[in-house]
């Protein structure tokens, strides 16, 4: 039975752990998937490790160091097949924002004495460096698209991810649009579904933390922000330049395109 | 005995948040060296935070973590507020309490039952430990659940919550969504006292450190968000005067930076230091729940505080559900708020322990300055000398069983790394 059992490693770059933790939130699942995956590698959760080569790989968080740049290199070797999970190893994550600054200014700025760690002057995402088999976005992911990925591969079924905005759930539950009724800012239509607009159904803006979806009109949706709600420059940029701030997508409504 | 030396190393330490490592240097039959190396890479927050506006801080300082966002959440909520001399009503501060509770419960469901008891009954992990003690496993993941529903309920979903801001929430539950979940908490807190009579007959190794235990402490309340800082010697003080009593260093070894009190001395953070120097407003169901476990203050062994964190999900339970019981939804969502220049503080108790944060902001509410300090920075001093004490003690055990029992003193802490590395001394390399 286990010698069949395909094996799947979690790896970590640059990252809060919250995208592998939701892999630990799958409470009802968890048991049952570990009895059709054997958990090869995944530190967070187990002290045993099975050597690779690895049929499935989940990879949290973005390459921000020398290290990183051979590390994702032997993960891909050792990997089947790759699944990059979160706004990290999609994007490069918050972390981003350093890409946008002299990261030398941060360094004189908060630490005096820069000498005991290198880090990359950038942080970016996994498939800048090698090949990616699926991406899935969110910070954090959502949980259920996690499982729907890990069921489609113990089946070999086809994965159906949505790739419309996250204005199509927030009208299908029915939500009042918080844009056009109450002229606040929501990124709710250039940002990827799979939340199920969690924001707008709190009463907030999508602040975009799914990140671009397929085809966006983000610096369309700028535009019209600076006349009807009347945002100023620094504020878009600081709706834009948030947990997707490198996205091309978004770095065009704050670079120009 | 001979002048060898035996060195004790973990490269990749297993069932941690985040990246870190142990070393550990014997000398013949002298420890004389323990640490606790962090190569978790830097992110930069307090960099980045400056120049962003004060209510992006709390969901920004979120991803510092994803096991305690509300933590992050939390402390920089309560800074902007008193940096903004804003006041949050009663009535959305318990909520606020309620949706921490949830964290606690889902993050001490995780480290009791995945991260912490395999080690003392001898798996590499929970699903592995899931052969043999199947049914705590599957209660462990259901209280893991009950936390992690009441936290979606309030936040939105279960990591990284998208309903809190400065003074207040986006949106407050309605009395019929938080009363569906009664049932949950009530079956969570018969599962946690089964939790506490569980792990009290686990194999506790003899170590007491005499610990120098630093808590937020409140006369009516197991303190969470509200209260002055206290230590079982004689500090008292407000937590405003936080960085007047503590400082953090730099170890060349880690790339986290270590907290100390000004004079030197380590300290202890965390549920065994809130359970000695709070018990008194533990509820008393939790009380009667220590009594008979026979844990009570003064607790010094740290491999006791999975009791410990056991006893933390009885008060979560019962709170939560006297909290359900006699909420009242707010009036209002959130106080409104508005910039202007100043500097303030919040200190909360994470699921690990004390966490500070302090902001500057000027006049239109952009911070110019941050400071964050999370608490397995200020435990690291501690667990470095646990690693000592508890190797000299041991060091008869061969190479292999002594690692692991290393390891475990790291477990006993909760570390999480992710959190600890947001402040580090780095050199930028180009590729």
């Amino acid at each position: 039975m286990s010698r069949t059992k395909p094996k799947l490693a979690v790896w970590k770059f640059t990252s809060c752990d919250g995208c592998q933790l939701s892999l630990l939130s799958l409470e009802d699942e968890l048991l049952e998937l570990s009895n059709r995956l054997a958990i090869a590698y995944f530190p967070e959760a187990t002290r045993a490790v099975i050597k690779g080569p690895y049929d499935l790989s989940l990879v949290e968080g973005s390459v921000s160091t020398p290290e990183h740049l051979e590390q994702i290199k032997r993960v891909r070797r050792a990997s089947k097949f790759l699944v990059t999970i979160g706004t990290c190893a999609t994007s490069g994550g918050l972390q981003a924002l350093r890409n946008f600054a002299r990261v030398e200014d941060y360094l004189r700025e908060v630490y005096p004495q820069p000498r005991y760690l290198k880090v990359l002057a950038e942080s970016t995402p996994i498939s800048q460096h090698v090949p990616v088999d699926l991406e899935l976005q969110g910070c954090p992911v959502s949980k259920k698209q996690l499982l729907a990925v890990l069921t489609a591969f113990i089946h070999g079924g086809r994965l159906s991810l949505p790739h419309y905005s996250v204005c199509l759930e927030c009208k299908r539950r029915g939500n009042i649009c918080l844009l056009v009724a109450h002229g606040i800012p929501c990124l709710g239509p250039v940002t990827m579904a799979g939340c199920g607009a969690l924001c707008p159904s709190s009463r907030r803006g999508c602040y975009g933390c799914f990140g671009p979806k397929e085809t966006t009109h983000a610096v369309s949706l700028a535009s019209w922000f600076k006349e009807k709600p009347g945002l100023s420059q620094e504020h878009l940029t600081r709706l834009f330049r948030q947990f997707y701030a490198n996205a091309e997508a978004f770095r065009q409504v704050v670079e120009g395109s | 005995m001979s002048k060898e030396i035996r060195t004790i190393k973990v490269e990749y330490l297993a069932r941690v948040e985040g990246e870190g490592a142990l070393w550990v240097k014997i000398r013949g039959d002298r420890v004389e060296e323990a640490q606790v190396r962090i190569f978790e890479p830097p992110r930069f927050f307090e960099a980045f935070l400056r120049g962003r506006h004060f209510s992006e801080a709390p969901d920004f300082t979120a991803r510092i973590c994803g096991i305690c966002p509300v933590a992050y959440q939390m402390s920089s909520c309560q800074a902007m507020e008193d940096a903004l001399g804003l006041t949050v009503p009663e009535p959305l501060r318990k909520l606020r309490r309620l949706l921490y509770l949830a964290e606690w419960l889902a993050s001490h469901a995780l480290h009791v039952f995945f991260l912490h008891a395999p080690d003392f009954l001898g798996y590499q992990d929970a699903l592995q430990m899931s052969r043999d003690h199947g049914e705590m496993v599957k209660l462990g993941l259901k209280l893991k659940k009950a936390g992690n529903t009441l936290f979606a309920l309030i936040g939105g979903r279960e990591v990284h919550p998208v309903n809190v801001r400065v003074g207040g929430f986006y949106r407050v539950p309605a009395r019929e969504e938080l009363a569906s979940l009664k049932d949950s908490l009530a079956w969570g807190r018969e599962a946690a006292l089964k939790t506490v009579r569980w792990t009290k007959d686990f194999p506790f190794p003899d170590l007491e450190p005499d610990y120098e235990f630093v808590a937020l402490s409140h006369p009516e309340e197991y303190a969470i968000l509200t209260g002055r800082l206290r230590s079982s010697r004689d500090l008292e003080i407000p937590v405003t005067a936080y960085e007047a009593h503590f400082e953090e260093i730099q170890a060349p070894y880690s790339h986290a930076l270590q907290s100390r009190q000004k004079g030197g001395a380590s300290y202890l953070v965390g549920p065994l230091a809130r359970f000695n120097l709070n018990f008194a407003q533990l509820s008393p169901l939790a009380q009667e729940a220590a009594r008979e476990a026979g844990v009570t203050p003064v607790c010094r062994n740290p491999f006791k505080s999975i009791v410990v964190r056991a006893l933390e999900m009885v008060q979560a339970t019962d709170e939560a559900l006297n909290l359900i019981e006699t909420y009242e939804p707010p009036s209002e969502p959130a106080v409104p708020a508005q910039p202007r220049a100043g500097v303030g503080c919040g200190l909360t108790e994470a699921p690990r322990g004390s966490l500070y944060h302090r902001y500057r902001l000027n006049e239109e509410g952009l911070i110019e300055e941050a400071k964050i300090v999370p608490p397995t920075s200020q435990n690291q001093k501690s667990m470095e000398q646990d690693l000592v004490q508890f190797a000299a003690r041991n060091l008869n055990l061969p190479d292999e069983e002594l690692t692991l029992r290393l390891e475990q003193v790291l477990r006993n802490y909760d570390p999480c790394i992710s959190c600890a590395t947001h402040t580090l001394r780095v050199k930028v390399v180009r590729d």
